[in-house]
């Protein structure tokens, strides 16, 4: 059956055939008989890494394999999803060691992704707790890791679902005493002012900076710097000490519809941003809060995707060296100049991480969303040109629009990755839309588009099982 | 701890039927024909809620096995699911009695056998439930898929028979008539959204079904009035219908 699929960012939406297995017979059995198809998880990439003609759901693919709590390794089927893994390893007293802001994310999206959080400067990215994984190549299956199948391993990590379909992941986790995250939130002035503060609170283990992009002058990037760590049970507040490691209740909004996109335009999304900044009335705020509205704020409304309209929208996250600031005050500029910008933008600082496909490298990553509108693509290559002449790359996980040569230009091994995926999928037979736009998998012959009628009722009644 | 024990346990909907009654702190025994494929499904539940899961080899098939299967489970569940079954091919089945028999036996042969044998137990003791899943397409025979139905129309007839039987010992029997559910079977259809259930919307009914001591179960409740609505067609204007 043909869906209409998209992903986060609701961009671009296509028509996909989409399969799922729930053992791995199923999936062989998937395999033999497609010639082109891409994994996809919960569909929480935003643009179209995981759209393809045909894709393969790993949801169903769901079973956690082992827990071992004494030495925090845990072990599951690729579609098993974060939020599902809090709620077993939390109350053990474990934690994931990397987790991106959104808990709706499966474990094989996790390592397609090499997914990042805010303790990357002091744990790198979800690759470096992997101890070992199976992936299902064109060779067949192959299980790999840090110390075996090293280039598998490796191009597996951030290769978007191109070297096969990731069934089997175990990783170490993170030892916590209680749920709770010691938060301090200090506001900044400008741009300047928030990254003296990144570099003085270095030695936190989570930080990230919501920056408010529409500020010209005195305070231009102006933004409020949240630290945290994980709390002990002396620093809860009396209430919560009797259960550390409670898991947050489950409260959840959801927007049930799209919203008419001019709902954000510069006058609400500036006092969204004025009301953001100006809720911390102090200089530095110090709280103990559960780790959900820390790690995952926007995971409280289901569908916020959908805030951007029908048209989508595109979230550009890039990256640029640590000793090119002045680079990221460039495209800062450009953006607020434009004004076409989100609710706020999330600044980071990076670690170092040698990796051969992953995103993320030593310096400053900016990421905010832009509604998709005439004109937006053009202003995004703009965006391109100078993350490039900055040294910088954009992360796949996020890209829909991307053009080829700034990919092939931006990936100092790339080269290297094509080289093991062609091995890997020999055929290409792992393909997507992402992989055919940045020309990793060579060029197909276009099938005419398949259309279905819709079926009425009736017709269910006479052909299905009820 | 209560346990519940779950025939047919490879299914989607019978995944999500033992991860419900896993969450409600049961300990579950999975049975199914491929005992290998159940393993991972053990662990899960195992590490997930925290409570004892095991596996058994069942063959819904194999009838004389069913006694010394319901013998072998130690200790004696409280609650039976019967989840297994089988659509087939009504075209072959048509004219191929052996894709005919499988039908048949499958659906309704094989969960009379079984049942039998726990509804015996759960009768001398005097306690106990089942639950068995049945089909919407019971209902009323349909050229599309009639052999299947008219299975699940004997194994629905069955399933009240036995609630008649079995109520006088106290013993609880629902029949669960899930509609449209989004499994990996339908996953090749265009299913109407409104009327179509996920595997985990099935479970959910089921066990506070159970609770509620409910006797027929639509998971979603306006199926209850389409069957209605085919089933009052006069059958002169039915037999018709390309149905």
């Amino acid at each position: 059956m043909q869906k209409r699929l998209a992903n986060w960012g609701n961009y671009p939406v296509v028509s996909c055939e989409e399969r799922s297995f729930s053992r791995e017979d199923q999936l062989q059995e998937i395999l033999d008989t497609q010639t082109s198809l891409i994994a996809r998880g919960n569909g929480r990439c935003y643009g179209d890494a995981s759209l393809g003609d045909y894709s393969i759901s790993t949801l169903k693919y769901d079973k956690v394999l082992s827990f071992n709590t004494a030495e925090g390794i845990f072990e599951c089927q690729s579609g098993v999803t974060l939020d599902q893994i809090l709620e077993i390893i939390v109350p053990k007293g474990w934690f994931l060691p990397v987790t991106p802001g959104t808990k709706f994310i499966t474990v094989g999206g996790a390592v397609a992704s090499d997914v990042h959080g805010k303790n990357h400067h002091v744990d790198g990215a979800f690759s470096s707790h992997i101890t070992e994984m199976e992936v299902i190549t064109s060779l067949g299956p192959i299980t790999c890791g840090p110390d075996r199948e090293t280039d598998l391993f490796q191009a597996t990590c951030g290769g978007m679902g191109l070297t096969g379909i990731i069934t089997r992941v175990k990783f170490r986790l993170k030892k916590v005493s209680t749920s709770y995250i010691r938060q301090r939130q200090i506001k900044a002035r400008n741009l300047e002012e928030v990254i003296r503060l990144f570099e003085e609170n270095k030695h936190y283990t989570y930080s990230v900076a919501w920056i408010d992009c529409l500020q010209k002058g005195e305070s231009f990037g102006r933004s409020i710097l949240i630290l945290g760590e994980h709390a002990t049970p002396e620093e809860l507040p009396a209430e919560q000490r009797n259960a550390p490691l409670q898991l947050p209740a489950k409260k959840k909004l959801t927007l049930p519809f799209n919203l008419p996109s001019f709902v954000l335009n510069k006058l609400t999304v500036k006092a969204f941003n004025w009301l953001y900044y100006a809720k911390n009335t102090a200089r530095e705020i110090n709280n103990v809060v559960s780790y959900e509205p820390f790690f995952y704020p926007l995971d409280a409304f289901l569908h916020w995707n959908r805030g951007y309209g029908k048209a989508g929208f595109v979230q550009y996250q890039f990256v640029l060296p640590l000793d090119q600031k002045e680079g990221l005050v460039a495209i800062l500029q450009r953006i607020s100049d434009k004004g076409w910008g989100s609710f706020l933008a999330v600044l980071k600082v990076f670690g170092h991480q040698d990796s051969l496909i992953s995103f993320p490298m030593e310096g400053y990553t900016l990421a905010l969303d832009f509604p998709v509108r005439k004109g937006l693509f053009p202003f995004l290559d703009e965006l391109d040109a100078l993350v490039l002449q900055y040294g910088g790359r954009i992360y796949l996980s996020k890209d829909a629009r991307m053009k080829q040569e700034v990919f092939w230009q931006s990936y100092p091994h790339i080269q290297r990755f094509a080289d093991i995926v062609k091995h890997y999928n020999s055929n290409a037979q792992f393909r997507s839309l992402q992989s055919d736009r940045l020309l990793l998998t060579p060029a197909q012959s276009t099938h005419p588009p398949r259309h279905e009628s819709t079926q009425t009722i009736i017709h269910l009644f006479r052909h299905h099982d009820f | 701890m209560p346990t519940v024990l779950i025939l047919g346990a490879a299914s989607d909907m019978a995944v999500a039927i033992a991860r419900q009654f896993a969450a409600e702190k049961y300990d579950i025994q999975l049975a199914a024909r491929n005992v290998s494929a159940l393993q991972a499904q053990q662990q899960d539940l195992e590490i997930r809620y925290s409570i004892q899961a095991t596996t058994h080899a069942f063959d819904a098939l194999d009838f004389d096995s069913h006694a010394a299967f319901y013998n072998s489970l130690q200790p004696k569940p409280d609650i039976t699911v019967c989840v297994f079954g089988y659509l087939g091919d009504q075209q072959q089945g048509q004219s191929n009695w052996q894709e005919a028999e499988r039908i048949i036996h499958t659906n309704y042969t094989g969960a009379v056998s079984v049942l039998n044998i726990v509804a015996d137990d759960y009768a001398a003791r005097r306690q106990g439930a089942i639950i068995g899943i049945s089909s919407v397409a019971g209902e009323r025979g349909r050229q599309s898929n009639y052999l299947y139905g008219s299975a699940k129309a004997g194994f629905t007839a069955y399933l009240s028979g036995l609630r008649n039987r079995l109520f006088h010992q106290g013993v609880h029997v629902m029949s669960v008539q899930p509609g449209f559910v989004y499994t990996r079977m339908t996953e090749g259809l265009t299913l109407p959204p409104l009327l179509t259930a996920q595997p985990a919307d099935v479970a959910a009914a089921m066990v506070k079904g159970l609770k509620g001591r409910k006797n027929v179960l639509y998971v979603k409740w306006f199926w209850r009035y389409i069957m209605l609505i085919i089933k009052s067609v006069p059958e002169f204007i039915f037999k018709k219908l390309k149905l």
